[in-house]
């Protein structure tokens, strides 16, 4: 390997990056293959997903410890939950990782404008779960459920806060992919960014399942 | 350090190790000396504590003298020496892995071993709940006869008697505090929430001195106590005068005496609202004051009791202690004088333990 | 989020996006805003390791201030409030303010070079975790104007730290201070993660990186998975405090245990990232003043890994006294006291690693020794911590205290120290006095031994930590009075390293002396490139052969085994000062204004968290703050990593930071030095620098 082999950046991007060389390699080599193959973005995005399990690990543990520590407050959590309607939340949420995998199916394929549709549609899905937080929030609160009322409703504020704020960081990321691909910023050789979007996003996916199993579904709450 | 048990040979060695440890600190002002212990329960940590630290000084001196050899040994004789090179040893390493694994079990099994055995709960204790406060511990006393009632309450001095297993019960009103009186017995948190157990058991008649170990905020620092250890009688005698049941003598409150202007005063400035005396006043948040008189020292053990003390304290409790929790009253000079006289009236100062020296001096 | 900043060049038809952008691209290599801007590794390393040190020397001044109060029984230097803010802060700023960050210095610098790449994976996010970190730092100590300092202790126990109990902003401090350098640590820790996975010289294989390399690597994964614990247990307490919840108000049902819990699963394997990084130094110094080869690499690195797992199942250790039952804390002692084991064989390696050596007593070296002997005796306080049934003795006590500072100060400082000597000629392309040196290490030696070791005996007789004071007749007087008198000769052995430095440099730049790329006869590649090392760290990419690739490419043995230099060793070796030859256009970094203003986005936000209890109208601040940090991470993402090449600056002269004097001087030190000693970029004698022609090769710097 030569030096000039060496992409400018340092960053060496895609494994198939074969497309418009780096505007400082003058060859048009294509970058070269990192240590492991895996581009560094997706390793960062596992290697910060990795972290991720820890957060949520730690904030579900506190949940799984205070859902019955009522303290001195009247309202259960246990039974002011609508559970048919955070199913159908969930299933929205659930329904957005699939658009999600239709959408990088799109950039894969170069069909750009279907790849994005299929991004509104995944930020719209995920737009559209965050609104029925936002719903059942306000609800708890009017049925007198608030994050002060006892440990377990801080705990299940908190938990599903945290989960909530994450799908809405990942809608802001996929209406900004939508907008540099607007931009003409996301060719098909690209893809990859769509693809470790969507590895985010499918995990803040994976979690809600497990939130919503723990904090909904599993028998104890009292 | 003067045990009163005869030196066993085991003992002997550790002592000397120990001394190597504590160099000097033998006999004056090691009131709480952990290696020193005189009481049932630090005895038996400190049964297999000696013997870990000798193994750590076997070990310190092989690293250490390894060192050193090779210090001197192996300096560089020239810029261009040529050792062999050597890249490792799994017989070596396996080794050195080994050694250290099998001694550390064995000093594993045995912690387990004590871990269990200080759990175990003991025949015939006296039951005494220990309450942490910013920053002054409250003792109320389970009555013998029935369990559910508290017949004494005192703060920051507790009277024990000798050889029993006393059975502590830690909890706390406000922050997490940690009881610790090092000749006695490890030490325990006090947490907000949750009732912690500890067993004491004292060896001698002596005042044992301990202090909150927890950072507790501001007067952190001053929240010491005392344990008196006194032979059951003497105990019985205490308990007897502090009973919430027996009414101390309030002074006559038609006479002009001091003491009877400062029980007026008591509920005139407002201490009756923060302080029990049994019979007089019924307030929950400051100590309760009806044995006063018989504690040989106050606010968290930091003033020994006397009247000197006392007027320093009344002027401006905030002022001696950082962030105490009794208020500044402004009283006059004269209020103080009243007080003082009445409080000298709250029980017996004959059951103090100025009898009685620190353990271990 | 990595992906949507860090983004690929652009393809030529949307070369200059620059509708998106906040800032032009900054151009400048030298002076201050070069510095502000900069995303190159090794100056980032740098400002890391400078701001460090001058935490190290705030930190240090608090712990003078606790000694000072704490020499005599009823000190008056401090109030109790005074106390417990100068306590809080000096652990704080020891353990996340100073050692973290210059275990950071060291990898940001070093591990590049070490696994022969030109930079770190996402070099602007290395900028922006450097300036978060110090916009974290500033924010904690901002707090000394704005109503006192954290005093609830570095572990910060609730309920102590909440609103009940310290109801004024000093905890608000700590908590929005810590959040934000956890930020810091963990993009910092992804982002070395990858470079070491991912960024490797061919052949560098991952059993054949450096010792420090790999230690770090544990560390920084140890980062990635500690720091979203303790940020969820601060969100927590942060909610406790702004917006009333009850995680651990006991009064309605709260555990405060559960703080302790998420702090010491958190804390523990901290613990090891602050050793860890300091066992990869001594790791490469002790070897090259051995002049042999560490002695059982493989198990020097699985040692280091088998700490870093065991290190997330000791935790209960630090809460034997709360009470926990003897089923876990049983388990818990055993697991402690079996992470001796890996840590033992490190320490017995080390001693076999310079059996039968050369040894060289250079000041690293010293250091490094100076690590085995007292990281020891700390490890062995920590095993009779780990006997459970007795530590409810030593708990918060100064036994402890002294267990602690054994191992931060006898092992993190000294071998950090160690390898600021060791390292120093690399960095800065001056060797610093070696007498000035030993003379810093004795003085450490003596001291930190004068100040630490009689906390053992302070804790065995009874003296509890985080008192402000004591009264009489305790029998604690003398330790303390020789302990702060320890901690003075600590003190003016930080001022002979200062002065060190001041004369080092003023006497390279009078005789003009130049360092020679590898003065102490190295292993690892860092020593393989000119000193200081160029902006583009290889002139070529190297291709690795061996574990030590370096010293192989000197060195080989002969038949019985014993070193033997390679006939071409002379040349190999002036080679390695060989600066760019025409043709060659590495890697140059684009400097950028986007990491610094994201970072500063952080106490922003903080503030209004902070003052947010008193009117919800500062909620509002928060909400700007973070809309800024959007809006400047986006336009981020927009902007390419590489400045396009119209932007090139003209030249690459002054890149260095530190200049070392043009021309060709012989260099001092113990390895050879060759003729030419000085690189090409600094004397301006070598190759044309590329770039010059405006048109291809490396981007701006
Ligand atoms: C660099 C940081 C660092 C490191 C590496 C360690 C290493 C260890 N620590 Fe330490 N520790 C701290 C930093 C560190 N600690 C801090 C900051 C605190 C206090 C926190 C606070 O309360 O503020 C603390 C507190 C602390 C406690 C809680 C004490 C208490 O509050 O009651 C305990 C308890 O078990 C403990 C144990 C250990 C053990 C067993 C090791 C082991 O890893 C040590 C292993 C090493 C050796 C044992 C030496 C070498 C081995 C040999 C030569 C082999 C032969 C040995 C034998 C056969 C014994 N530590
Ligand atoms: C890496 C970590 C680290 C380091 C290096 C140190 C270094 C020192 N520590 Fe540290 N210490 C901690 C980590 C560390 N500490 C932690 C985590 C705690 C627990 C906090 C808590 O309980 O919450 C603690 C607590 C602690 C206490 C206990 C406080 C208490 O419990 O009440 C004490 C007491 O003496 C102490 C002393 C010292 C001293 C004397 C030094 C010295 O070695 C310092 C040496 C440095 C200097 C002396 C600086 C030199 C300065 C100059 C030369 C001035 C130059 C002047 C100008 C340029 C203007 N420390
Ligand atoms: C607002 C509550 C409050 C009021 C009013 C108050 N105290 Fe106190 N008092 C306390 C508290 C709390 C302590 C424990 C302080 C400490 O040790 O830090 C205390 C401690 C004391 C002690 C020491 C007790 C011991 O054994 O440690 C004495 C004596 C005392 N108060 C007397 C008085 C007198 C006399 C008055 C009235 C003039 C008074 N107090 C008013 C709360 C109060
Ligand atoms: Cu109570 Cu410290
Ligand atoms: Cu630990």
């Amino acid at each position: 390997m030569t030096a000039t082999e060496v992409p400018a950046t340092g960053i060496p991007t895609t494994r198939t990056a074969a497309g418009p060389a780096p505007v400082t390699d003058k060859g048009g080599h294509a970058a070269p293959p990192t240590s492991t193959g895996i581009s560094n973005e997706k390793l960062a995005m596992w290697t910060f997903l990795g972290s991720e399990c820890l957060l949520f690990g730690a904030l579900i543990a506190t949940y799984f410890l205070y859902r019955n520590r009522l303290g001195n407050g009247a309202v259960r959590p246990g039974l002011v939950y609508d559970i048919p309607f955070t199913s159908v939340s969930s299933f929205i949420l659930l329904m957005s990782s699939l658009t999600m995998v239709l959408a990088l199916a799109g950039f894969q394929r170069g069909d750009l404008r279907r790849g994005r549709i299929w991004l509104l549609c995944t930020a719209l899905l995920g737009s559209g779960f965050i609104g029925g937080q936002v719903y059942e929030f306000t609800t708890f609160i009017h049925q007198g459920m608030t994050i002060k009322t006892n440990p377990a409703s801080s705990a299940f504020f908190v938990l599903t806060g945290f989960h909530g704020t994450h799908v809405a960081i990942g809608v802001i990321m996929l209406l900004t992919l939508v907008f540099m691909s607007l931009k003409g910023r996301i060719p098909q050789e690209r893809s990859e960014i769509i693809e470790i979007a969507g590895l985010y996003w499918h995990f803040v996916d994976v979690v809600w399942i497990v939130v919503f199993t723990v904090v909904y579904l599993l028998p104890g709450n009292r | 350090m003067t045990s009163r048990r005869p030196l066993r040979p085991g003992r002997r060695l550790a002592l000397m190790v120990v001394s190597l440890v504590v160099l000097a600190t033998a006999c004056e002002g090691t009131a709480q000396n952990t290696m020193a212990p005189h009481g049932h329960f630090s005895s038996i940590t400190y049964s297999l504590i000696w013997k870990v630290f000798i193994v750590a000084v076997v070990v310190f001196v092989l690293v250490e003298g390894l060192l050193v050899y090779e210090i001197i040994r192996f300096r560089a004789k020239s810029a261009d020496d040529r050792p062999v090179q050597i890249h490792g040893s799994t017989k070596l390493e396996i080794t050195w892995a080994i050694i250290p694994a099998l001694i550390l079990l064995v000093v594993g099994a045995a912690t387990v071993g004590q871990l269990f055995q200080l759990d175990r709960e003991q025949p015939n204790p006296v039951r005494i709940d220990v309450v942490g406060h910013q920053w002054w511990w409250e003792y109320r006393y389970h009555d013998p006869q029935d369990n559910s009632k508290i017949d004494v309450v005192t703060a920051n001095e507790m009277h024990i008697p000798v050889g029993r297993n006393i059975r502590l019960t830690l909890k706390s009103v406000d922050v997490i505090h940690n009881f610790w009186a090092p000749k006695l017995a490890g030490k325990i948190y006090a947490i907000p929430g949750r009732d912690n157990k500890l067993y004491v058991k004292a060896d001698d008649p002596a005042v044992y001195y301990g202090e909150c170990a927890e950072f507790c905020g501001l007067s952190h620092a001053n929240m010491r106590l005392r344990v008196v250890a006194e032979p059951q009688a003497d105990f019985d005698t205490w308990r007897q005068r502090q009973s919430v049941t027996v009414v101390p003598q309030l002074p006559d409150k038609t006479t002009q005496s001091a003491a009877s202007a400062g029980a007026q005063a008591f509920l005139q400035k407002g201490c009756s609202g923060c302080h029990t005396v049994s019979g007089y006043s019924a307030g929950n948040v400051g100590p309760n004051l009806s044995g006063f008189n018989s504690r040989s020292c106050f606010a968290g053990c930091i003033f020994a009791n006397n009247d000197q003390n006392l007027r320093l304290w009344l002027r401006d409790p905030p002022g001696e202690k950082p962030g105490s929790k009794m208020p500044n009253l402004k009283l006059t000079e004269q209020d103080i004088t009243n007080l003082t006289a009445y409080l000298r009236t709250l029980g017996d100062a004959s059951t103090r333990p100025s009898n009685i020296g620190p353990a271990g001096s | 989020m990595a992906t949507v900043l860090d983004k690929p060049p652009l393809p030529p038809t949307t070369d200059r996006p620059l509708d998106a952008a906040l800032f032009q691209r900054p151009r400048s290599t030298h002076g201050w805003v070069s510095w502000l801007t900069t995303i190159d590794h090794k100056r980032i390393g740098t400002l890391y390791g400078v701001t460090a040190l001058t935490f190290f020397i705030i930190g240090g001044i608090e712990a003078l201030l606790i000694r000072l109060q704490l020499a005599q029984p009823n000190g008056k230097i401090l109030d109790a409030n005074a106390y417990n803010q100068v306590f809080t802060m000096h652990g704080t700023t020891m353990i996340f303010l100073v050692v973290m960050p210059l275990s950071a210095a060291f990898a940001n610098y070093l591990i590049p070079i070490q696994i022969g790449a030109p930079d770190v994976a996402f070099p602007r996010l290395n900028a922006f975790s450097y300036w978060t970190f110090l916009a974290g730092g500033l924010f904690l100590y901002s707090s000394i104007f704005l109503g006192g300092m954290p005093n609830g202790g570095w572990f910060g126990y609730a309920p102590n730290t909440s609103i009940t109990y310290s109801p004024g902003h000093n905890i608000d401090f700590w908590v929005m201070g810590l959040l934000i350098t956890g930020v810091a640590s963990t993009v910092g820790a992804a982002n070395l993660v990858v470079t070491c996975l991912n960024m490797r010289a061919p052949g560098m294989n991952l059993m054949r990186m450096p010792v420090f390399t790999w230690m770090s690597l544990v560390a920084q994964l140890l980062t990635l998975f500690a720091m979203p614990v303790i940020t969820v247990a601060l969100f927590l307490l942060m909610f406790d405090r702004n917006f009333g919840s009850h995680f651990f108000d006991p009064s309605a049902g709260g555990d405060p245990v559960l703080w302790q819990n998420l702090f010491w699963l958190f804390g523990h394997p901290e613990v090891y990232i602050l050793i860890l990084p300091a066992f990869g130094i001594v790791s490469e110094i002790l070897p090259v003043f051995s002049r042999k080869p560490i002695f059982g690499y493989p198990v020097m690195v699985f040692s280091g890994i088998a700490i870093g797992f065991m290190g997330w199942g000791v935790w209960i250790h630090h809460m034997f006294s709360v009470g926990l039952g003897p089923v876990a804390v049983s388990a818990f002692s055993i697991s402690t006291m079996l992470i001796a084991v890996p840590t033992g064989v490190k320490i017995f390696n080390w001693v076999a690693t310079m059996w039968k050596g050369s040894l060289r007593f250079t000041s690293a070296m010293l250091f490094a020794i100076g690590l085995v002997s007292q990281f020891t005796v700390g490890g062995l306080s920590g095993v009779t911590h780990g006997v459970a049934s007795h530590d409810r003795q030593q708990t918060d006590t100064y036994y402890v205290v002294a267990h602690f500072h054994y191992v931060l100060f006898g092992g993190s400082i000294f071998a950090l120290f160690g390898g600021i000597y060791y390292w120093y000629p690399k960095v800065f392309g001056q060797l610093l006095d070696d007498r000035l040196g030993k003379l810093h290490f004795w003085l450490f030696f003596v001291g930190f031994n004068l100040t630490f070791f009689p906390f053992h005996i302070l804790g065995i007789v009874g003296m509890p930590r985080r008192i402000y004071t004591y009264p009489t007749g305790t029998g604690w007087d003398t330790y303390n009075l020789l302990s702060t008198i320890g901690s003075f000769i600590i003190a003016l052995g930080v001022l002979v390293f200062m002065y060190n430095i001041r004369r080092t440099d003023s006497r390279f730049k009078k005789y003009k002396l130049t360092v020679d790329a590898d003065p102490w006869d190295g292993r690892t590649l860092e020593w393989s490139v000119p000193s200081p090392t160029p902006a583009y760290n290889f002139a070529e990419v190297p291709t690795v052969k061996y574990q030590d690739d370096w010293w192989h490419r000197k060195y080989t043995v002969d038949d019985a085994g014993r070193l033997l230099p390679r006939p071409e060793i002379d040349e190999v070796r002036a080679r390695a000062n060989d600066g760019l030859k025409p043709g060659q256009h590495p890697h140059f970094p684009s400097p950028s204004f986007y990491p610094i203003v994201a970072a500063f986005c952080f106490p922003i936000a903080g503030y209004g968290l902070v003052y947010g209890r008193a009117s919800g109208y500062n909620y509002v601040i928060t909400g700007i703050g973070m809309s800024l940090l959007l809006v400047t991470l986006v336009a981020w993402g927009m902007e390419p990593s590489v400045a396009p090449p119209e932007d090139d600056a003209p030249a690459v002269h002054e890149e260095q930071p530190v200049l070392v004097g043009a021309g060709a001087g012989s260099a001092p030190g113990l390895g050879a030095a060759p003729d030419g000693g000085q690189p090409a970029l600094t004397s301006g004698g070598g190759a044309p620098p590329p770039g010059d022609s405006g048109g291809g090769g490396g981007g701006s710097s």
